[in-house]
């Protein structure tokens, strides 16, 4: 792996939590209607071992259609969208323009604890499937919907996107570069549509967790709002102070310009350096790395470095008053960028934090897989594809549960795979 | 009304700034007594949000950091010296009523303070104990310190923001620190379930890294199944949609200083309903192509594309543009400023998202709601945050049943 320094790495602790157990959500059942807005949410209830049973019309959800592809080759069961976040469910096809389809459903969700969906406002309840339907005769039941705006819809409509739910809820204003010339940006992987999903895993498990007293109940999500309270200091340096933040590159958005915080490094990658070095104990680490390195006669401002070493520490009334503090302190971010420029992202990183400094390397999500910190938790995790007669790299389980642990994944199921097995025991009930 | 949802949970809580803070403020939301333990000799500044900007009416100190106003309502405060043997003494007395030990110090803080999971069993069997740190309690990054835009860093999640050609844009806040702390309140609500069929608690360890580097889907898998890094050529090229594959898809600028709308052109009816909305231009601008009538033509001239609808947005209203298309079933957007989307939109206003809270030292303050209504169970947000030790005469009076006199002596001690 040329993107890893050769850096030896103590071992902290020997092994972390495993990712082998049923589950703490064993048993429990939910019903989803297969969507995208819902695929993520049903997702991290299946890693928590709770048996999700995707609900997909004949010509299987649109999900299935989401590109990339297995080895470039489209199809309903090679889609890595799919995969991605349907891990772990089964699948049943149920036809819903017919009455067997809508019985099919119907039974499923009368033996469910949970149902996720994210339909129009009055589709289900022309099926016989709305809550104050279903709810008739399973008292218990969660039903739980992930709208754009919640299920009265007020606000707009249900054709929104990823993208647009980012540019409405307030997350795109955050994000971007110095120059306002180039737009405000999204991040990849649908983190609009994820924000939501979080809040409507909390929401299930928060309502499972009051059912012994209250029964079961209706669950209203609103993306947008998700994303509205999702936006750090944005939303609530506005409420109390009335400012407006103003996105800067790789950086928090603040209401005034501050300094940038990305050093591009030796082998072309970039480190995010958190808080610049401000203590004496931190100058003095620096100034023996860049002599480590037999960089430090290049470095123009060792002299200043080695005036940090008096300081014990450098505080923000310090720089508003003492010129010299400033300049310490600037050759102390100097320092860190000069030798950054000098070795790879994850030497620098691994270094400033042995070295008691907070910094992060920027990896892509491919390079995260093959860090050896990831790996040796046990993170990366091969799942079998019957369709490569291979197994492949997933990221594993999010949550280490000590006495529960969460499931490993396996692969998300075929279009109706688990049809015929799911009426049997509908049948037998 | 308070919520009933969770109010026969009690939180015995270390945590603080966002991504610990933002789990167990979701909890108290929802009814949980959540019971949050401060240092009184540096006057709960290991929070540092406790003393941050933004401040309202330019008062600063320690009681009036927004963040920490925004992130701590409806949760209880007490201030606990563990420096003292008295103050070991009581935090035992608390976690052996309590049902939760939740922390987001760095990896071992708390074992080294003597109450590691080892302690916190014999204390009480059946507690459940989450621990939240950057890079989880083992590995060898174990010891590295964190906060969100490291987290985001590491995870992968900051290089999936950006332009090709560009350094990464990154997110503009912690993102991480909110995710973590969602991920958090799940870790913490998942193991209250196994409890309450099993009986049995545990410990939990949960990671910001790990949580980030759930969120990649297909991109992840583009590299481990297909061999194809996102570090490459032209990517991550973030505000383009490739899963699924969308053309148009960007955030495009409109007339005024700093104005955007985001469109995102599903398929190839919505092409058609694009076009009708731009009128004449669609035609003399050469749009009405028959090679941009399928998604491969369009995915093909992306660029091309974006340079000839920016010629289209660029002098007009990002309001009535989203709102031409929306109307069309085309999504659509403006990009929302803070102002714009608190104040002015239905869609947050109308859901009841900014609640209004009394806080002692601040006085009135909207903080963020949450984004979900339950029918039976719905959250509250009532109270504002505690001022350092607020609640030191109901913890330690009513649930730990010390006299006045043995809290006085507490205080003049220095223990609380």
């Amino acid at each position: 792996m040329d993107h890893l320094s050769q850096v030896e790495l103590p071992v902290v602790k020997p092994t972390a939590p495993p990712i082998d157990g049923p589950g703490p959500l064993n048993g429990i059942r939910v019903v989803e209607l297969a969507h995208e807005f819902t695929a993520f949410a049903g997702r991290l209830l299946a890693d928590g071992g709770a048996d999700v049973i995707l609900v997909e019309p004949p010509e299987g959800a649109a999900q299935r259609n989401h590109g990339p592809f297995a080895e470039d080759q489209p199809g309903p069961e090679r889609s890595l969208s799919w995969w991605a976040e349907n891990r772990s469910k089964r699948s049943v096809v149920a036809d819903l323009a017919t009455a067997d389809g809508r019985q099919l459903v119907a039974d499923l969700i009368a033996s469910a604890d949970v149902v996720l969906e994210s339909t129009e406002a009055g589709y289900l309840a022309d099926l016989g499937l709305d809550y104050d339907q279903t709810s008739a005769t399973n008292a218990d039941l969660i039903h739980v919907a992930i709208t754009p705006f919640g299920r009265d819809g007020v606000g707009g409509t249900h054709d929104h996107t990823d993208l647009t739910i980012l540019a409405r809820g307030g997350p795109m204003w955050s994000n971007g570069y110095d120059d306002h010339e180039l737009a405000p940006m999204r991040g990849r992987g649908n983190q609009g549509i994820r924000t939501a999903c979080h809040f409507a895993v909390m929401s299930t498990l928060t309502a499972l967790l009051a059912r012994g007293r209250h029964g079961g109940q209706f669950v209203d999500v609103s993306m947008v709002a998700a994303n509205n309270v999702t936006t750090e200091f944005a939303s609530y340096g506005w409420l109390s102070a009335q400012e407006t933040v103003q996105r800067q590159t790789g950086r928090h958005a603040t209401p005034r310009p501050s300094e940038p915080t990305q050093v591009l490094c030796g082998d072309g990658r970039y480190l995010n350096t958190g808080v610049p070095p401000r203590t004496g104990k931190e100058f003095t680490a620096l100034l023996q790395w860049l002599k480590d390195l037999g960089i430090d006669e290049e470095f123009e401002l060792t002299a200043l470095l080695e005036m940090g070493t008096e300081y014990e520490s450098i505080s923000l009334s310090m720089l508003a008053e003492d010129p010299l503090a400033g300049e310490v302190f600037g050759a102390g971010r100097e320092a860190l960028a000069f030798i950054a420029a000098n070795v790879s992202a994850h030497e620098v990183f691994v270094g400033l934090q042995q070295r008691g400094i907070a910094a992060g390397v920027i990896w892509s999500p491919d390079e995260m897989m093959t860090d050896p910190h990831f790996q040796e938790r046990g993170f990366p995790v091969e799942v079998y594809h019957e369709e490569l007669g291979r197994s492949v790299l997933y990221p594993g389980a999010p949550i280490r549960f000590t006495g529960s642990p969460m499931r490993a994944p396996v692969a998300a199921p075929r279009l109706g795979a688990h049809t015929d097995q799911i009426r049997d025991e509908l049948a037998s009930k | 009304m308070k919520s009933e949802a969770l109010s026969h949970i009690r939180i015995c809580d270390f945590t603080g700034q966002l991504a610990g803070a933002g789990a167990t403020r979701w909890l108290a939301a929802f009814g949980a007594e959540v019971i949050r333990i401060e240092d009184p000799i540096r006057h709960g500044r290991w929070d540092i949000l406790r003393g941050s900007p933004p401040f309202k009416d330019e008062r600063r100190g320690i009681e009036f950091g927004s963040g920490f106003q925004n992130h701590n309502v409806e949760k209880l405060g007490i201030t606990l010296n563990l420096r003292t043997e008295r103050g070991h003494e009581l935090l035992e007395e608390l976690v052996k009523i309590s049902d939760v030990v939740s922390e987001n110090f760095a990896a071992g803080v708390l074992e080294r303070m003597g109450l590691g999971w080892d302690r916190l069993v014999e204390l009480k069997p059946d507690i459940i104990y989450v621990s939240n740190c950057g890079f989880g309690q083992t590995g060898p990054y174990g010891t590295f310190k964190s906060w969100g835009p490291i987290a985001q860093a590491v995870s992968g999640v900051t290089h999936q923001s950006g332009l090709p050609g560009e350094p990464p844009a990154g997110w503009g806040f912690s993102h991480l620190d909110h995710t973590g702390g969602y991920y958090m309140a799940i870790a913490i609500l998942m193991a209250l379930v196994h409890k309450e069929r099993t009986g049995e608690g545990q410990w939990v360890d949960m990671s910001c890294t790990e949580a980030g580097a759930s969120l990649h889907g297909a991109d992840l898998l583009d590299w481990s199944v297909n061999g194809r890094s996102m570090r490459a050529e032209g990517r991550p090229d973030s505000n383009r949609s490739t899963s699924p594959e969308m053309a148009p898809h960007g955030v495009y600028r409109c007339r005024g200083e700093d104005n955007w709308v985001a469109i995102a052109v599903r398929d190839d009816r919505e092409w058609g309903e694009l076009k009708a909305e731009m009128g004449g231009y669609a035609d003399s601008a050469g749009l009405t192509d028959s090679r941009f009538d399928s998604l491969a033509g369009r995915m093909a001239a992306v660029d091309e594309l974006d340079a000839k609808l920016t010629e289209w947005t660029r002098e007009r209203n990002r309001f009535e543009v989203a709102a031409g298309l929306e109307a069309r079933g085309v999504p659509a957007s403006p990009v929302l400023r803070p102002a714009e989307r608190i104040d002015g939109d239905i869609a947050t206003s109308r859901w009841g998202l900014w609640p209004m809270v009394e806080h002692a030292a601040m006085g009135g303050v909207r903080v963020d709601g949450q984004p979900v209504h339950l029918s039976k169970t719905d959250w509250s947000i009532e109270e504002a945050s505690p001022t350092l030790g607020q609640h030191n005469d109901y913890v330690y009076g009513k649930l730990l049943g010390l006299s006045e006199d043995e809290i006085a002596d507490l205080k003049a001690q220095r223990v609380i």
